[in-house]
């Protein structure tokens, strides 16, 4: 029973969070003493990837200076990239490994930490099968790692349960890009944006998600660009939009089919590019016939005008851009959302061009390469797919292993808890997964996490989830490990091992290696650097969809990132994908699908009558396992706050700053309210960083996606309460 | 390596509220994690419009006319310093009289401390710290023929408060014709008076376009 033996106040007390504001030593010790070494790598958060030189002393990184040449960010730096560099000194740095007693954890050697894993997993296949262990991987890490933990899960474990957090990112997005365009990669690099005379932003709150991005779309818009933002709420990005189209949550799909309509029939179509280039238009052409301006503002609680509008602006744009992010895909119709905005782009013909078509922005560090390399439950390594013959046989050839001894696909994220919780999964190891604070239904988790009968954890800070664990494997920082991620436009960039991890922590992919040794696996892993697992993972990805064959790192390095497809030595790399209107399903030619509005899991009813939805704030990442302990990103933004609307707030009776109880049928938090008039007043708010009693995702919905299997975090219901302090 | 002529602009209407400035000027190797800028909220409950504040380097700055220790030093290229240890007597006359709210004063080390425009930067041939990182561009760093060529919105830097002309070394990127800019969501849902107006006719750059092009 993986329970935790402290209390919350104990555990903080020990491995925090804790607020660090210095360099170690203090802002006055390395300043005087001795030159720093400027490392040039990039940020460890979002999917921008910016670049930036770690300034290192004495194996510490102590600051930053910004890298002005990286072409993408030039520079540039949103707060978490400016303060990133506070980890590796930072008290709550795990330096050993530990393993759970009846007073929280003990320091033990890495022989007990790793021997107790290994032995655990036999142990739990031993009783109750080889499926009965589940491994969880991160869309933070590297591609090598992201190789590596699949490799490891089926080679060394043997289950087919792995999957890993992208699963809660975009992979609605990446499933419907497969479906009409047969490649799951952004279409274009960002340097297109700035060129597009149209730019699309819907659900993404850019400005705080992908804060450098502002410049590229700002960039547009002196050239002349109109931007459209679709948001339940005015965000940043669209306080100064051309049209803003406040979207009721979880109807995204008939505002998409309501624009194309217009565009229908008002002729702001490319008939010519329908025909050679796409198939499956006319039932869209059909469906959308429904969607007049008046229906789609009844649904979509956008007015009609505004719709038309919409229309307008990109129909015809001589260039345009359509972007999104989790807004539209963290939906129970996540894939049909994206699919029926895709049907927007593939219409007026404008993708594969300068300046013309699409993508999804990508949340996680690594949130393009995290799902390429085979750490997904349904994927193999190139983004090759776990049922179809020929990518398993040519994947177990490159493995030396047996076809037959490969498993199929596994559960996805969020079912792997289900299974817990069914008593079928029994063991777990994670690694840079802090399930508890992101998974929808925390209660339902932790309850999930308590009746494990092992979990194994590896990470650099102790999360919420991992003090949980029997076994804590203290892993490495992103700065701590050489390697690549793939940047949310399909760009692999290098990242540079500016310092060693700390005290007795190890390397992620030498922890992993030991493992897989003791697990008698050890064969397959006989990687002495990373170097050795790149050039593994570009070899398995030969003649796959995500084909990093031609890539080196000293290539990678020369060109500051390298763009797949690219398949041999003298190959450029592939920035924009679709030339000459050419997709990648085997006949060329991509497909519109044809998708009638269906209502969220949870609606609104009289006794939740009020839409709730999550999302980030710009000072913090993810769980906050590792924003939530750097100072100046706290106080930025100390706690969740409730959005809601001063008409709202005065139904309730609530001021600014007034405590709320937010409830849905999972759960309820207090939190302050925040009253503002940049939200729709049939919708609240909360920002989804923190653990605990104010976590939003006690509230939301483990509702998921027929499809890609992603959750509903962005629409449930839930009602108010004012909070009388007595 | 910066220009001769770089100067430093500021364009509040792009300032997405990130704090980067504010967080990055921290790490200054002089500033030993104090910020010499900050970040406005202007009106949170009703917009989520901010603004960066850094110096605006006034030509005859009042903090230093106001300071009665003289220690308030304008040098040559115009940058307004801040005061000088030895003779900052802490009495907060400067912070009073800035008209821009820029000059703070520090209890823990009894002195006026703010913006120089990175002067340990610019004088080694690097941009500002803030104009660096800023995400969003609202603080840019270059030529007025550069910023004038990309961008729509043009730089001013007089200023009028009340009787009182100011003239500043930072220049204010203002869009030509913009009056007032009230935003509530409201205003763009189903049933509101005013559904037809679409942001287009309130952005700033829209305008500033439509007055180009006339």
């Amino acid at each position: 029973m993986a329970i935790p033996t402290l209390d919350e106040a104990q555990y903080i007390e020990k491995f925090g969070p804790h607020l660090n504001y210095e360099p170690p030593g203090g802002w006055e010790a390395h300043r005087q003493t001795g030159e720093a070494t400027l490392v040039k790598t990039h940020c460890c958060f979002c999917g921008v990837q910016c670049g930036i030189q770690l300034k290192v002393q004495d194996n510490k990184v102590i600051g930053f200076e910004p890298w002005e040449e990286f072409p993408v960010n030039h520079g540039m730096l949103c707060p978490k990239g400016v303060k990133r560099y506070l980890q590796n000194e930072h008290p709550d740095r795990l330096l050993s490994p530990l393993v759970r007693t009846e007073n929280g954890f003990a320091e033990a050697s890495w022989d007990e930490a790793l021997g107790r894993t290994a032995s655990a997993i036999r142990k739990i296949q031993s009783e109750h099968g080889p499926d009965s262990f589940a491994i969880l991987g991160g869309a933070s890490m590297t591609n090598e790692k992201a190789y590596m933990i699949g490799k490891f899960a089926r080679v060394a474990v043997k289950t087919a349960n792995i999957d890993y957090n992208g699963r809660l990112c975009m992979v609605s997005a990446g499933a419907a890009n497969k479906m009409a365009f047969g490649v799951d990669r952004a279409a274009n690099p960002w340097s297109d944006i700035p060129l597009a005379k149209a730019v699309m932003l819907s659900g993404t709150n850019l400005g705080e998600c992908f804060p450098i991005l502002t410049d590229y779309v700002w960039r547009a818009r002196d050239n002349g660009a109109k931007i459209i933002v679709v948001d339940p709420r005015m965000t940043p990005i669209a306080r100064t939009a051309d049209l803003f189209l406040p979207v009721r949550p979880g109807r995204d799909s008939a505002l998409a089919n309501g624009i194309l309509h217009v565009l229908i029939e008002r002729g702001w179509i490319d008939r010519k590019f329908i025909d050679a280039h796409t198939i499956d238009f006319d039932r869209v052409r059909d469906l959308v016939k429904r969607y007049t301006p008046a229906v789609t503002e009844r649904i979509s609680g956008v007015p009609a005008a505004s719709v038309v509008r919409a229309a307008e602006i990109w129909g015809p744009a001589e260039t345009s851009m359509l972007l999104h992010a989790r807004g539209v895909e963290h939906q129970v119709k996540g894939v049909e959302n994206c699919l029926t905005y895709i049907n927007l782009v593939l219409a007026t013909g404008r993708i594969g061009k300068p300046g013309s078509g699409y993508g999804t922005i990508t949340g996680q560090g690594n949130g393009q390469g995290g799902r390429e390399h085979g750490q997904r439950c349904n994927q193999l390594p190139g983004a090759r797919d776990i049922e179809n013959p020929a990518h398993r046989e040519f994947i177990a050839e490159f493995w030396n292993i047996k076809e037959s001894e490969l498993p199929h696909t596994g559960l996805t994220a969020c079912e792997i808890f289900d299974a817990i919780e069914a008593g079928k999964i029994k063991g777990l190891l994670s690694i840079s997964f802090n399930p508890l604070v992101s998974i929808p239904d925390a209660n339902r988790t932790r309850a999930a996490l308590d009746k494990l009968e092992f979990y194994g954890c590896i990470d650099f800070f102790l999360s919420e989830s991992g003090r949980h664990a029997d076994v804590v494997l203290a892993g490495s920082l992103q700065e701590e490990d050489e390697g690549t991620v793939t940047t949310g436009e399909g760009r692999c960039v290098r990242l540079r091992k500016s310092v060693t991890p700390p005290g007795n922590a190890r390397v992620d992919w030498e922890i992993i290696k030991d493992l897989a040794q003791r697990l008698e696996a050890g064969d397959h892993f006989l990687y002495s650097m990373s170097e050795d697992i790149f050039r593994e993972l570009a070899a398995a990805s030969k003649g796959g969809s995500a084909d990093y064959s031609g890539m080196t790192y000293a290539k990678i390095e020369k060109n500051m990132g390298i763009f797949w497809p690219c398949p041999n030595w003298t190959h450029p790399g592939t920035p924009r994908l679709f030339e000459g209107g050419q997709f990648h399903h085997p006949d060329g030619k991509a497909r519109f699908h044809a998708f009638e509005y269906r209502p969220p899991a949870e609606d609104i009813d009289s006794e939740y009558p009020i839409f709730f939805t999550s999302g980030r704030v710009v000072s913090q990442y993810l769980t906050g396992n590792q924003t939530r302990r750097i100072g100046d990103l706290v106080d930025q933004y100390p706690e969740p706050l409730c959005e809601m609307h001063p008409l709202l707030a005065a139904k309730l009776g609530v001021q600014d700053r007034q405590p709320v109880r937010v409830i849905t049928r999972r759960g309820e938090i207090v939190v302050p309210a925040q009253v503002v008039k940049t939200i729709r007043p049939d919708t609240v708010f909360v920002p989804y960083h923190w653990p605990g009693k104010k976590s939003a995702n006690l509230l939301t919905n483990r509702a998921l996606d027929p499809i890609s299997k992603i959750p509903e975090y962005k629409v449930c219901a839930c009602r108010i309460e004012k909070v009388v302090q007595s | 390596m910066i220009g001769a002529d770089d100067q430093f602009f500021i364009d509040p209407s792009r300032c997405i509220g990130c704090e980067s400035c504010v967080l990055a000027c921290m790490e200054c190797d002089t500033h030993r994690g104090r910020s010499m800028i900050h970040l406005e909220f202007i009106d949170r409950s009703s917009t989520t419009q901010t603004g960066p504040v850094v110096c605006m380097h006034c030509e005859d700055p009042a903090c230093a006319k106001v300071c009665p220790a003289d220690a308030i030093k304008q040098t040559e290229d115009g940058i307004v310093h801040s005061s000088i240890k030895s003779r900052c007597i802490g009495c907060s006359n400067c912070v009073l009289a800035c008209p821009f709210g820029v000059p703070h004063y520090v209890a823990a080390i009894d002195q006026m401390v703010k913006c120089d425009m990175c002067f340990d930067r610019t004088s080694i041939g690097k941009k500002p710290m803030c104009a660096t990182v800023c995400p969003s561009q609202a603080l840019f760093f270059g030529s007025v023929e550069e910023v004038t060529r990309i961008r729509t919105e043009r730089p001013i830097q007089e200023f009028q408060f009340g009787g009182q002309p100011l003239r500043t070394k930072v220049k204010m990127m203002t869009a030509p014709g913009t009056e007032l800019m009230d935003v509530d969501i409201m205003d763009f849902m189903p049933g509101a008076e005013s559904t037809m107006v679409d942001i287009a006719a309130l952005s700033v750059w829209t305008e500033g376009m439509e007055v180009l092009n006339a």
